[in-house]
């Protein structure tokens, strides 16, 4: 098969690899109708993610059909449509009984790895470092999916897969981010970020009360695209100083709750920007903070930050005095999508929902390369890449 | 439930909050009995042999409560001793029972070949060496404890001697059952430990842990994650 195969820092090819086999009782084979480039991909793809590996296949947002399904396998059956949450959950630990997928204790065959480094032991993610599992990920033409029996979504076989792939990932993950806002009535929130989970974030903080969103990129076609589908307000932090803005904008009292859809790549302007880009090239620190640090500074007193862009390692220079005089509450963590999915599709299917405004760019697996360039270089107006294996 | 502060006091007395801290492989043992003597014989064998034979009254050691701190008391250094405990979501006796029945253990223990039951007591035990060699011992079980704890041994004539325990725990408030399991390989003749770590490793903590693991995901998940098989480019 055809799969999107990670060469070094900036460089994928679109090689030819073994078909997936069924490994265990509990898999499946998917033959993928559509998958998508995450912005943590691009992580991925500038090398910032430690311990992937060239020729690793990448990719972990996507949705298909079941092809073959392993003999521990009961309620799937071949033909069936399904949309697979990115993180890899085996459903019967402590966590996942208790819905906190993304922290499986069993998934991760590598855990060793992150013991060391985290003290613990997280769920895998599809094409996401071997550090996180190693699994083959999405961007190919067919896909092994482990613990099958669990977490997958069957959908609907007449709706377009664009209104169904971002459950996979995107939508999730933007979703949890307002969730953990824990939102009040009449509660402001700014979020950092206008990309995929940016956007899905915004329209479920005003989903779940909030009076007002306001966002943060420097990207005028994405903040464009927060206006028109997401009804938020809209800073450029090249032109304003985010602080000063939301402080302005929300009477002196900065936002109730912040949410950080950026990440460990997040872009500053100055000094700051300098230091953190020339200890991170030095690998002096693993990521850049600009985001986090803003949001300590700009929440309300007592308000509370919500991560979901993704950090890998270490991070210095904090303003922990802040957060700790403010009294903020930290929230974060990878998304525990099959908890969510459900929900997320009835929202679909009620037409409460309409995730496709994100495609931008829909485009063949063999344009990969082209893909990821023009995604993490912001050409081209593109937001969001869907390929078609 | 609400605890009344009488209820409390008579349910942790000064004594057993200061064991239930400093966990010592007497208690985990069970009996009361031990250590001198084992400790003199200068290894965690010796400990299980003397707390098999029994008798023995417990003194001194009480604080030397870890594998470590024995080990540093006594300066030993040469046997690779491991120590490590994972939190497994199932009764207690439903997972002492699958790891008494040895004969399975090689499906999570990966430097294992195969275990063969002799009898009641004694196995046989083939481990994978490098190099298409093999280690072979008998073992024999020298303590037990029904769904909580089986303790063994080599025989004399083991190439090499090891012993160890593994004890079930159930853990508080409905979290399972933790699962401990302390080694110690013993190279003939006191011989170099690399020759060891030939055999179970670069870190055999790691391996223990690993296959601790692996009997994590077979219990809980009912199969061990894996990715080997799966495609790459660099096939
Ligand atoms: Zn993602
Ligand atoms: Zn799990």
């Amino acid at each position: 098969m055809k799969a999107v195969c990670w060469q070094s820092a900036n460089n994928v090819r679109v090689d030819n690899v073994p078909d997936p086999k069924i490994l265990n009782p509990r898999d499946a084979i998917v033959k993928i109708t559509s998958t998508a480039i995450c912005g943590s991909d691009l992580h991925i793809y500038g090398g910032y993610i430690p311990t992937v590996q060239k020729g690793d296949i990448i990719g972990h947002e996507f949705m298909g059909e079941v092809v073959e399904v392993g003999k521990g396998v009961n309620n799937l059956q071949v033909g069936d449509r399904v949309v697979v949450p990115s993180t890899i959950g085996c459903g019967r630990c402590y966590y996942c009984e208790r819905d906190m997928w993304s922290l499986c204790d069993n998934s991760n065959p590598n855990g060793w790895m992150e013991e060391k480094l985290f003290g613990n032991i997280t769920s895998a993610i599809y094409g996401y470092s071997h550090l996180l599992g190693g699994y083959a990920g999405a961007q190919a033409e067919y896909i092994r999916v482990p613990f099958a029996d669990v977490g997958v979504l069957k959908v609907p076989k007449e709706l377009p897969d664009e209104k169904l792939l971002f459950i996979s990932d995107a939508i999730p993950t933007g979703y949890m981010g307002a969730e953990l806002c824990d939102i009040q009535p009449g509660d402001t929130v700014a979020v950092w970020g206008c990309g995929a989970v940016g956007q899905f974030a915004m329209i479920s903080a005003y989903m779940m009360g909030a009076e007002r969103v306001i966002a943060i990129d420097r990207f005028p076609e994405r903040l464009e695209m927060a206006r028109k589908y997401a009804k938020a307000e809209t800073i450029n932090y090249e032109e304003v100083d985010p602080g000063d803005a939301l402080k302005e904008m929300t009477g002196g009292r900065g936002p109730d709750c912040c949410i950080d859809a950026v990440g460990l790549e997040a872009h500053g302007v100055g000094v700051e920007d300098f230091y953190d880009q020339t200890k991170q090239k030095l690998k002096l620190e693993t990521d850049r903070p600009h985001v986090l640090r803003q949001m300590m500074v700009a929440c309300r007193k007592g308000g509370t930050l919500s991560i979901m862009g993704v950090y890998g390692g270490f991070v210095d220079k904090m303003p922990l005095g802040a957060a700790f005089n403010k009294g903020l509450t930290f929230r974060m963590g990878q998304m525990h999508g099959q908890k969510y999915m459900r929900l997320l599709l009835q929202l679909v299917l009620d037409g409460k929902l309409d995730p496709s405004f994100i495609v931008t760019h829909q485009l063949p697996l063999d344009e990969a390369p082209h893909a990821y360039k023009i995604f993490q270089q912001k050409q081209d107006n593109c937001v969001k890449v869907v390929l078609k294996p | 439930m609400e605890l009344t502060p009488q209820d409390k006091s008579s349910e942790q007395s000064p004594e057993s909050i200061e064991a239930g801290e400093k966990e010592r492989w007497a208690s985990l043992i069970g009996g009361g009995a031990m250590v001198l003597m084992g400790l003199r014989q200068r290894s965690l064998r010796g400990v299980l042999m003397a707390v098999a034979g029994g008798g023995l009254l417990y003194q001194g050691a009480k604080k030397q409560s870890t594998l470590k701190q024995a080990q540093e008391a006594l300066g030993l250094n040469q046997p690779i001793k491991v120590e490590k405990t994972v939190t497994i979501n199932k009764p207690a006796a439903e997972l002492y029972s699958y790891w008494r029945d040895f004969e399975k253990l090689p499906t999570f223990m990966k430097h294992l070949e195969s275990v063969t039951v002799l009898d009641d007591k004694r196995s046989h035990w083939v481990a994978k060496a490098p190099l298409d060699a093999k280690v072979e011992w008998d073992a024999e079980i020298i303590q037990e404890q029904e769904n909580e704890l089986i303790a063994w041994a080599s025989t004399e004539d083991a190439d090499i001697e090891n012993s160890g325990f593994v004890r079930f725990k159930p853990a508080p408030g409905n979290r399972g059952t933790e699962v401990k399991v302390v080694m110690e390989y013993n190279p003939p003749g006191g011989a170099i430990a690399s020759a060891l770590a030939k055999l179970f490793g670069e870190e055999p903590d790691q391996q223990i842990g690993d296959e601790l693991r692996r009997f994590k995901q077979l219990m809980e998940a009912g199969e061990i994650a894996t990715t080997e098989g799966q495609p790459s480019g660099r096939d």
